[in-house]
């Protein structure tokens, strides 16, 4: 069960590997988490995972392997690691993203199709599972990792801007949708992180390590805030920049 | 059958139940046999999230009504949610006090035995369990008339054992006879905590009643200044008018959540001083209203909506007598820490009786109110823990909304002693609720 403190002790992770998911799990069992269910693509990444988990101090670290581009096995999925943990989940954190390669993919129907599941459909199709699980609960917690990119899409990478645009504005309806549920969802919005998805990109203002994004994250998880921005600083810097009119946002991109 | 968003009283971690309103034993027979998960829940007086089971059943026993006639022995038949307002509306008047009371008159008979509850009286008259001479149980496997003689295990089980034993539907409590409705209180300011606890330690076996308000806000020479309050049952004798009057209903509310933050550092300072220079340095057999001396918080209805949106935990431990320094370095660190807290309730503890999950234990107890908000607070509160634990004490469930369920096992070497009692009388586990699922205190 979640405490006081917004401590939860049950905990999902959906895309386990993720650099910042680890290091939030980290914190997190630091405080009260014991079961952490990891679910990712990657089995062996997940066991190594799963075993850094251990290592922190988690008695229980199941792992369940799933692949995001496939919304159809989202419901399994989430069963899945549901049923792992065995009592009531109080944190689903969902982790689910792909970058991808702008240039590569955007004249490119698979890549660009492939893009909108992992980022947006995947996920979607997940929590639509979590929220019927959690509202049966009564209680339960989740939190969707989105991204600045979000607030307004780039051309730069408009591929995974605008899939996380499409999960972040959902997540907000969503949000709305569970009130007197005890259930709450909260939106992390981080900048640029230095992690092994954005290794050899150029670094962007504001840049932070995943340690800071788990910082932010673990306290905005002990607060009741519906959307989390990492640094924090970012949320006022985007209140500008998403009503720059186009052309100054263009020639600042 | 409506679902509800319940918390308990500091307002933190809700969950939604179904919650249904049972009128008699039959009902909760009823109820207990076709669902799947159980809790009982009262006035919702426990701090955390003791009464509240998300995607449960949550038994709303406020209808469980009923006061028999106080027989000449002063022993009384009362429903499980009659509440000690209630009782003592009814019984006073007749010259019959309850036994114990903890700090507020809004909890019921069945919360009172779950987290069999103490009050002021406790280095005398021990607590509520030690009153209660029988009791009717409605357990999974049925329902069954339970006293300490000829069903012990389950009796003392059932004490502070936060309804995970079954659902309380009627209770026998031996009351206390009074002569009039006053208490004659001393009260003495002091300086500092070492003075306070001197007094009670040499002092407090001439009181019935003995509980001492200590600020946590001031440092250094004055750490832990203190107002001690001590008193007996006034006789006859005692006063010019002889009165049995029952409890006043509130004058004061709190009709909305104040703005978290509202209660700050320096607020609480301004408040708790201004209590300090309210009392009396020095003040003898001042004749009190029971009201007054046992239920101040009572006076203001839904005061815990002070504490804003996000709500308040309190801390409430027991250590033995040995370990009185636990006291001393709880509040220094709370107090050097900046963490704000109200005024903090400390007690001496007499013996325990046999409940496995009883939370007196013979030495000091010390309650804070604690603001939820500072991030540093639950960091503090587990390192306490671990000093509380280290000395051998404990943690009141019935208070807590945070305790790391290792520690919990730990402070109650005798829970493996419940959990076998508790399963039989629960074989499929459908007693539960948010708090034993967090504490683990019968396994997932």
């Amino acid at each position: 069960m979640d405490n006081a403190f917004g401590q939860p002790q049950n905990v999902i992770v959906l895309g386990g590997t993720s650099d910042i998911a680890q290091a939030i799990v980290k914190r997190l069992i630091n405080q009260r988490a014991r079961t952490v269910v990891l679910a990712g693509r990657n089995a062996d990444s997940l066991h190594a995972a799963a075993e850094q988990c251990s290592q922190w101090g988690a008695t229980a670290a199941p792992t369940v392997v799933f692949d995001a581009e496939d919304p159809a096995n989202a419901r399994a999925t989430v069963t899945a690691a549901f049923d792992a943990v065995g009592a009531p989940v109080d944190l689903v954190l969902i982790a689910v993203g792909l970058l991808g390669d702008q240039d590569a993919d955007e004249n490119d129907a698979d890549a660009a199709a492939r893009m909108a599941a992992v980022n947006f459909s995947w996920p979607v199709a997940a929590l639509a599972e979590i929220r019927r699980r959690m509202v049966a609960q009564g209680t339960g917690r989740i939190l969707v990792i989105s991204s600045v990119a979000a607030i307004r899409v780039r051309r730069s990478n408009y591929l995974y801007g605008g899939a996380k645009a499409g999960l972040d504005r959902l997540c907000e309806g969503l949000a709305d949708s569970l009130l007197g549920t005890g259930v709450t969802l909260q939106i992390l919005r981080p900048g640029f992180v230095r992690s092994k998805m954005t290794t050899g990109l150029k670094e962007a203002p504001f840049t932070t390590g995943v340690d800071e994004v788990a910082d932010v994250a673990v306290k905005g998880l002990s607060s009741h805030k519906r959307v989390i921005t990492s640094p924090p600083v970012l949320a006022y810097v985007f209140a500008l920049l998403r009503h720059l009119p186009a052309p100054l946002w263009r020639k600042i991109e | 059958m409506t679902k509800h968003v319940l918390h308990g009283w500091g307002r933190t971690a809700p969950s939604v139940a179904d919650v249904v309103s049972p009128t008699s034993e039959a009902d909760v027979i009823t109820h207990l046999a076709t669902s799947a998960h159980v809790i009982a829940r009262g006035l919702g007086r426990s701090y955390g999230d003791a009464a509240q089971l998300g995607g449960g059943l949550v038994l709303d026993n406020r209808s469980l009504r009923g006061i028999s006639p106080v027989d000449a022995d002063g022993l009384v038949t009362v429903g499980a949610g009659v509440s000690i307002d209630e009782l003592l509306s009814v019984t006073m008047p007749l010259g019959w006090f309850v036994p114990v009371t903890p700090g507020t008159r809004q909890v019921t008979m069945g919360g009172a035995v779950a987290a069999d509850v103490h009050g002021k009286g406790h280095h005398k008259d021990g607590s509520f369990g030690n009153h209660v001479r029988s009791m009717r149980l409605v357990t999974p496997v049925g329902a069954r008339t339970v006293t300490p003689e000829q069903d012990a295990d389950l009796f003392w089980a059932t004490m502070g054992g936060m309804g995970l034993t079954g659902v309380v539907t009627e209770i026998t409590l031996q009351m206390r006879k009074i002569e009039t409705d006053r208490v004659l209180v001393d009260t003495d300011r002091h300086k500092n905590l070492d003075s306070v606890m001197d007094a009670m330690l040499t002092g407090d076996v001439h009181y019935n009643y003995s509980v001492a308000w200590v600020d946590c806000m001031t440092k250094g020479a004055s750490m832990g200044r203190a107002i001690l309050e001590r008193g007996n049952h006034a006789t006859a004798a005692d006063v010019t008018e002889l009165r049995l009057q029952g409890p006043t209903p509130p004058k004061l509310a709190v009709p909305f959540n104040a703005p978290s933050g509202i209660l700050n550092p320096l607020s609480i300072k301004i408040f708790n001083e201004a209590w300090f220079r309210k009392a009396p340095s020095h003040e003898e057999r001042a004749p009190k209203t029971l009201s007054t001396f046992f239920h101040p918080l009572d006076g203001v209805k839904d005061w815990n909506r002070f504490y804003g949106r996000k709500g308040f935990v309190q801390y409430q431990f027991a250590v033995p007598d040995a370990a009185g320094e636990t006291v001393t370095t709880a509040i220094d660190r709370l107090s050097s820490s900046g963490v704000p807290s109200f005024l903090a309730v400390l007690k001496r503890f007499g013996a325990g009786n046999p409940g496995p999950l009883s939370f007196p234990m013979p030495g000091w107890t010390l309650a804070l109110d604690l603001p939820v908000g500072p991030s540093k607070l639950p960091g503090i509160l587990d390192q306490l823990d671990e000093l509380v634990l280290a000395a051998g004490g404990r943690i009141y469930f019935a208070k807590d909304a945070r305790l790391d369920p290792a520690k919990a096992a730990a402070m109650y070497p005798r829970l493996p002693e419940f959990r076998r009692i508790q399963a039989q009388v629960d074989p499929e586990h459908k007693l539960t609720s948010d708090l034993a699922r967090r504490l683990e205190l019968i396994g997932k």
